[in-house]
């Protein structure tokens, strides 16, 4: 055979998108081929260096192959879909592989900015906006590969302030859609699900937001809808610390992580009567900026010791932060969405936060921190956990691997 | 009757009866300024052949429980002669045929064998794709299923082949319209 076996589709250095969107024009579809040739226009500029002087942020884009899968150590985007999909009944770790090749060539493509493969509109594909695509397994999944995952894949142990929703917790498989830009958000939300329909069903969609592209210098701690600086002793992104924070290092999760995905019900209407002296109380930081009540900025240690003039702990016991330090070990990084939904009858808010945490051992680094939550935060008054997943984050993969390869090969 | 007017009669478009006239009409030119309807000028001596001057981006096929299915991706000819695919061969579909789509006096567009086979031009290329040219997958042997592979060959008028594989896709897309179900061996 005078032809390479492989066909030509990994071929090196090929402007697959030009031709795709040439290959638009030749369909016929009027808009297809205006938008066609605008791009070639836009293009050609771009190759001759006269692109205009401000760099577009739709172009901007996260790798996707590595060791670890985007999404995860990436700058929080300003949108983010979390899909729990259930597996249809038949599916085996060979439909398994079919699924998670589809998915994860896909993404490969969709977060370069280029179409999917049979995506019938290749031109919402073109601004990838920082997109990520980000993949996980839950307990159900490992089960189907005939596998056995880290002891804590399962759902979490009960919690006295829980008022869980089975349509809101669990699932097999975790689509998490991170980007910049909605409509690109969108767009590769649906090529996935299209991809998955034949494998899974959805169970829950949870689609929420942080400030928009250029609001803040990226890296800002995000403000969750009670105001609250949140997330500010996350590890950063880079250092060792979030290395030992996120990663794990065993068996086919080595270079993956544990993800904890809860929905957190905001009262924010009962918030509202609370005031500004109790807002700070109730975390242990100021509202204003995040710092501790015992500093002045944000990243100020907090001082749990520290008594006021009559006696009493300036952080007080009930406060979150107190709370939900435990020692060294017991620590996550945070990245959490916010959401807002449409309210019902005579409340004028449906809020709350996605809460999406990510550590190498969630029984080990997750839950005792957890429980102290559950057993003492005075912020459980104004919050209400209403749904909760598990999943196994996979490691990356290389270019001729797929996501899930070290489990499913 | 022969098989085109078979295919004709069958393969008709669904998208067709939505589509306006003008998109179709451009459908049509857009066709034509690509060349494939052209006939293939004869390579030079010295070129190579075609089967390695020739490759496929972004090819895929369409998942199918059974029947006929269809073949798609961006043809590559980085020769400096035109080349024509006279003929495809797969390991899922013993019949196979290269289809292009043309409207009819109706002004419906219509898939239909080409004849002649596929012009790439020199230092060109020619999409395979829904509602235009593609590989048609006239029996398969068994379903198709998403993220399988398919392995194709297809052969140039020089006799050089040319071998690559495609994913197969769910889609909802590429639909034949089977009007004449009651036709004998075309059933679906």
């Amino acid at each position: 055979m005078p032809a390479p076996a492989e066909g030509a589709r990994t071929g090196p250095g090929r402007s697959t998108r030009r031709q795709f969107l040439l290959g638009g024009a030749v369909a016929g579809i009027g808009a297809a081929a205006a938008i066609g040739a605008d791009y070639a226009l836009n293009r050609s500029n771009t190759e001759e260096n006269t692109a205009p002087s401000t760099p577009m942020n739709g172009d901007e884009k996260v790798p996707f192959f590595g060791a670890h899968q985007a999404g995860i150590d990436t700058a929080a985007q300003a949108h983010g879909v979390f899909l729990g999909l259930d597996l249809n009944d038949g599916v085996d770790a060979a439909a398994l592989v079919r699924l998670m090749r589809i998915l994860t060539d896909d993404a490969a493509r969709l977060t370069q900015g280029r179409p999917a493969l049979a995506d019938s509109e290749p031109e919402l594909a073109l601004s990838p906006a920082r997109l990520t695509i980000t993949f996980g397994f839950g307990p159900g999944l490992v089960a189907r590969a005939g596998a056995a995952g880290p002891g804590w894949l399962a759902p979490l142990p009960a919690f006295g302030i829980d008022q869980l929703q089975p349509k809101l917790s669990d699932g097999d498989l975790l689509l998490q859609v991170n980007g910049d830009d909605p409509l690109t958000v969108a767009h590769a939300t649906r090529m996935l699900l299209k991809d998955a329909r034949g494998f899974a069903t959805i169970r829950w969609t949870q689609q929420g937001f942080r400030r928009a592209y250029g609001t803040e210098r990226p890296g800002t701690t995000m403000r969750n809808l009670f105001g609250q600086v949140d997330g500010t002793t996350n590890p950063e992104p880079g250092t060792k610390d979030f290395d030992q924070v996120v990663w794990a290092e065993d068996g086919w999760l080595a270079g993956g992580t544990g993800a904890v995905i809860r929905r957190i019900r905001m009262d924010l209407d009962k918030w509202d009567r609370l005031d500004r002296s109790g807002r700070d109380a109730s975390v242990g930081r100021s509202i204003a900026n995040g710092a501790p009540l015992t500093g002045t900025k944000e990243f100020d240690e907090p001082d749990f010791e520290a008594k006021t003039a009559i006696g009493f702990p300036v952080i007080p016991q009930f406060a979150h932060i107190r709370r939900a330090r435990g020692d060294d070990s017991e620590r996550i990084f945070r990245r959490a969405y916010n959401y807002d939904e449409r309210p019902l009858g005579a409340e004028v808010s449906e809020s709350g936060l996605i809460f999406v945490s990510y550590q190498a051992d969630i029984e080990s680094q997750f839950i005792p921190m957890q429980r102290r939550l559950d057993e003492l935060d005075l912020l459980n008054e104004w919050t209400v956990p209403i749904g909760s997943a598990v999943f196994a984050i996979p490691p990356g993969c290389a270019e001729d691997g797929f996501i899930g390869d070290s489990l499913l090969s | 009757m022969t098989r085109q007017k078979l295919c004709e009669r069958h393969y008709t478009m669904n998208t067709s009866k939505t589509l306006p006239r003008a998109a179709a009409l451009l459908a049509v030119s857009l066709l034509a300024l690509t060349g494939c309807a052209a006939t293939a000028a004869p390579a030079s001596e010295d070129s190579k052949p075609a089967g390695d001057v020739v490759t496929i981006e972004d090819a895929w096929v369409k998942s199918a429980p059974d029947g006929m299915s269809a073949g798609f991706g961006m043809l590559e000819n980085t020769g400096d002669a035109d080349v024509t695919v006279v003929s495809v061969e797969s390991d899922v579909s013993p019949m196979m045929e290269l289809h292009e789509t043309v409207e009819n006096e109706a002004g419906e567009m219509v898939m239909r064998e080409i004849e002649g086979g596929f012009v790439i031009p020199a230092g060109g290329e020619l999409a395979l794709e829904p509602g235009a040219n593609h590989i048609m997958l006239m029996g398969l042997e068994g379903p198709l299923v998403a993220g399988d592979e398919a392995t194709f060959t297809l052969t140039f008028s020089d006799d050089s082949t040319y071998e690559f594989t495609a994913p197969v896709k769910d889609y909802s897309g590429a639909n034949e319209n089977y009007e004449e179900s009651d036709d004998e061996g075309m059933d679906h």
